[in-house]
């Protein structure tokens, strides 16, 4: 118990700071990069909260694919890799008490609800079986859904990317 | 642990977010702030489903992985697509459709 809060907090401390590092630095690729810090950190915790199905799935896509995705943007539509001084808007500041309020509403919403409730300590992990037996089950619909949404997506980013 | 150490870790760094899509001019680097606010609503989902022991969470955190890297695809295209016929990715420069 006390081993998983102490890599919980060590991880929450990464994420935190890459999180940070990612809204604050001056440089696109080092953004693109400490986002990975923070995917990476977001996968751990599943972990620990026994759901490794979806952190395998978060390290393939989030930290394989969609982080390549953001690199080729990076690339694509920047002519120099480095500091840029422009990459805030003029009003930035404004940003920081929009999300101190947000943050303060969310806090005590929280404080209230959940207080000191403590997860279930026995919890065994979840299987891929019973995660597969749920999308393949009551939640198919949906997932017939998402094929058309990745399908129109993938059409989707063709038709506006090609060259005329 | 707490449910709340999870719950406020996704609250932090989704507040990280939101000052992110407010602050940043750089359309890849709003892109990138979405990102985390969609991965602390995964955090909450994950928690949620350990809490109430079901595997619910886990299939709409799936979901949830698969619309986001639809939304990254589609996405850097619109910014591919604006930064060819500008020359720029800074979303103050979108302004016609300010009224």
């Amino acid at each position: 118990m006390v081993a998983q809060n102490i890599g919980f907090a060590i991880i929450a401390a990464m994420m935190v700071v890459g999180a940070l590092r990612v809204v604050t630095t001056s440089n696109v690729v080092h953004a693109a990069l400490w986002l990975v810090v923070v995917l990476a950190g977001v996968a751990a915790q599943y972990l620990l909260l026994a759901a490794e199905f979806v952190a395998i799935t978060q390290v393939l896509v989030y930290i394989g694919a969609v982080m390549v995705l953001f690199l080729f943007g990076t690339m694509l539509t920047r002519s120099r890799i480095g500091r840029q001084s422009d990459l805030n808007n003029t009003y930035w500041k404004l940003g920081i008490p929009v999300a101190l309020v947000v943050f303060v509403a969310m806090a005590i919403a929280l404080a209230n609800s959940f207080g000191t409730e403590k997860l279930p300590s026995d919890a065994s992990v979840v299987s891929t079986q019973q995660v597969s037996d749920q999308i393949f089950g009551p939640y198919l619909l949906p997932f017939w859904a998402l094929s058309f949404v990745l399908l129109a997506a993938v059409i989707g980013a063709i038709v506006l990317a090609r060259k005329d | 642990m707490l449910v709340n150490q999870f719950l406020f870790l996704a609250a932090v760094i989704f507040c990280i977010g939101v000052y992110g899509v407010v602050a940043r001019r750089n359309a890849v680097l709003v892109l990138m702030s979405i990102e985390l606010i969609l991965n602390s609503v995964n955090l909450n989902l994950i928690a949620f489903s350990l809490r109430n022991g079901s595997v619910d969470g886990q299939t709409f955190a799936l979901y949830v992985i698969a619309i986001a890297a639809a939304e990254v695809g589609v996405g850097l295209g619109l910014v591919l697509l604006v930064y060819r016929n500008r020359r720029s990715i800074s979303l103050d420069d979108l302004s016609e459709m300010k009224g």
